[in-house]
């Protein structure tokens, strides 16, 4: 058990790869595993901010959005091909980032998760008005991508299946990126900052500056995610602005365990199947949600990945003499 | 930079005659003029102190004399109503704390500031890896050479060795000053400034802290803000007493304790 832990923890990202592989196996239909996929990088996005930096935004579906809508828009209006528009999706994301991030990390606590929803609030709007570009209440429809080659292949975008291994790549690139944050020297940074951010700075970080940079990181990797939403859905609807989507990455990491590296993925996947087979049953799937929700704060704090690993590493600490050390040292990748 | 100080060398006689016309070499960080208000209260008045390299300085006095205002002021926490730091003749008043950091002022703080979810070891580890990398968020940071070693080393320096894996939080409040210290020493800085690094201790902790302290002050300044007179004077070169945010006096230990105005405030305390 411990050299599997080892061995999981030391490669989480080809271990979450070779998950995913075979995932759509698990899920009743492939569309809900394509959608899995993007909202467990969505979830890893806002956790490199929320569980790793302690700071809880709650304006992070601007991010999602205007991924989505500036794929969409290349597509739709600029008919662009695909790749670049997920490239300005990207990019946009990651300058909204720039613009909210700037004015948000001059507060803190609650200010910030304030501040956040109210310029969230503010990009929904300006989407909402800009009709002709993003077709307002209804949307944007038409965000096609039939066929393409790669490589000498002929891949359909229209399959789902193979849709799906598209997506997969891209997530896949993106979880390695975090992957490398986390284990990188700012990783070990941000860290720092949400323990105890005098300190931070007293060690001579920039804290503002640090900030900034995962806000922004931290946008990208959702930014990606709604441009990959774009191409899934072949619409962008208005919602994805709306501030029950930032709620929503909140309830994904806090159901999966925030601050670990597959916490946010397994929230997403265990919310969004829930949605799935609750919503065929009844109608109040939010009574549910809220219910889940409840429980999760109440009894398991750490969320369902989250206390997994507290009790193995307990395990693993117990077979050692030092019983009850904290693994979190140097070469400490948690999974 | 100058030579130290041969200990227990001829101090400057006159009783509390500020040490001020130090050559500039001499002068490690310097306050002038410093003023501060909160509101409508006067915290500190007009108080120019020259501090001296590689000496073991106090800052000594009654509550509510306004060190801790002092200490933050120097360490950059603050930035005063009125006056200047000068840290190795340069400004740097009004400078952000990391600036601070950087140029080699370390501090502790009077209330324990650790990454308490941290280990020992990782709490050191950072704290040494800021001259290292601060921004690369792509290279493993398990690469970077020697920071690791460096922080095994700066543990063991404060008797933290055997306590590494230990979470921070977890551990007694005189390890988790000491922790505090081997982060400050981290950055090898030039001038230590230590916020009460005592308080709260039993008496154990207190003498394996003075001893610490004793010994950092060999090699490089040390500025201690602390409220028990006796216990820093047997260590200090030099003690500057503030009453009412007003310096009282400056000088040696003899001479602050043949001083009748300090005798009279610290008695008239108690």
């Amino acid at each position: 058990m411990n050299a599997l832990w080892q061995l999981l923890a030391r490669h989480r990202v080809l271990s979450v790869l070779l998950f995913l592989l075979i995932f759509p196996l698990l899920m009743p239909y492939e569309a809900l595993a394509v959608n899995i996929l993007i909202f467990g990088l969505y979830a890893v996005g806002f956790n490199l901010l929320f569980g790793y930096t302690g700071m809880l935004s709650f304006g992070h579906a601007a991010f999602l959005g205007v991924g989505s809508y500036l794929t969409g828009i290349s597509i739709v209006h600029a008919h662009l091909h695909w790749l670049l528009a997920i490239t300005i999706g990207v990019v946009s994301a990651a300058l909204v980032g720039v613009l909210i991030g700037h004015l948000a990390i001059r507060t803190r606590g609650i200010y910030f998760s304030m501040v956040t929803l109210a310029l969230g609030q503010i990009v929904y709007y300006a989407f909402y008005k800009a009709e002709r570009w993003t077709g307002g209440e209804n949307g944007l429809r038409g965000v096609t991508v039939a066929a393409f080659d790669v490589a000498g292949l002929h891949i359909d975008f229209t399959n789902p299946i193979t849709k799906y291994y598209v997506i997969l790549g891209f997530v896949a690139l993106a979880l390695w990126l975090v992957s490398r944050i986390l284990a990188s020297p700012f990783g070990a940074v941000i860290e720092a900052i949400r323990e105890n951010e005098k300190r931070a700075a007293a060690c001579g970080y920039d804290v503002a500056r640090s900030k900034l940079l995962v806000f922004v990181l931290s946008a990208t990797i959702c930014g990606l995610a709604g441009s990959l939403r774009a191409l899934h859905l072949s619409v962008v609807p208005i919602d994805s602005l709306h501030y029950l989507q930032s709620g929503q990455a909140v309830m994904m990491c806090l159901l999966g365990g925030m601050g670990t590296f597959f916490g946010p993925f397994v929230g997403a996947a265990v919310f969004l199947y829930l949605e799935d087979v609750v919503t065929t049953l009844t109608r109040h799937w939010m009574a549910v949600v809220g219910a889940i929700f409840m429980m999760f704060i109440l009894f398991f704090p750490r969320g369902i990945w989250g206390s997994l690993v507290a009790r193995w590493e307990r395990q693993a600490g117990s077979g050692t003499a030092s019983g009850g050390e904290s693994d979190r040292t140097l070469e400490s990748v948690q999974p | 930079m100058n030579a130290p100080q041969s200990p227990g060398g001829i101090e400057p006689p006159a009783g509390t005659t500020p040490i001020v016309g130090l050559a500039p070499a001499e002068v490690l960080i310097e306050a002038r003029h410093i003023s501060q208000r909160f509101g409508a209260f006067q915290a500190l008045t007009d108080i120019s102190v020259q501090f001296r390299a590689r000496h073991l300085c106090a800052i000594i006095g009654p509550n509510g004399a306004g060190k801790s205002t002092f200490f933050n002021i120097l360490s950059g926490s603050i930035t005063p109503s009125a006056g200047s730091v000068l840290f190795r003749g340069q400004d740097v008043t009004g400078l952000a704390q990391h600036e601070y950091a950087r140029r080699g002022i370390a501090k502790s703080f009077q209330i324990t500031n650790v990454f308490k979810q941290l280990s020992a070891h990782e709490n050191v580890r950072v704290a040494v890896q800021m001259r290292h990398a601060r921004f690369d968020f792509f290279n493993p940071r398990s690469r970077l050479a020697g920071v690791a070693a460096q922080a095994e080393a700066l543990l063991d320096r404060v008797g933290l060795a055997s306590l590494r894996h230990k979470t921070a939080g977890d551990l007694a409040h005189g390890q988790q000053r000491a922790l505090e210290v081997a982060m400050a020493l981290a950055a090898d800085p030039q001038l230590l400034l230590m916020d009460e690094p005592t308080a709260g201790m039993s008496p154990e902790e207190t003498s394996v802290m003075m001893d610490l302290i004793t010994r950092l002050a060999a090699e490089r300044t040390v500025i201690l803000v602390e409220h028990k007179m006796k216990l820093v004077m047997g260590i200090c070169k030099t003690l500057i007493v503030l009453h009412h945010g007003q310096l009282l006096a400056q000088g040696s230990p003899d001479d602050i304790r043949a001083n009748a105005e300090v005798r009279r405030v610290y008695l008239g305390q108690g």
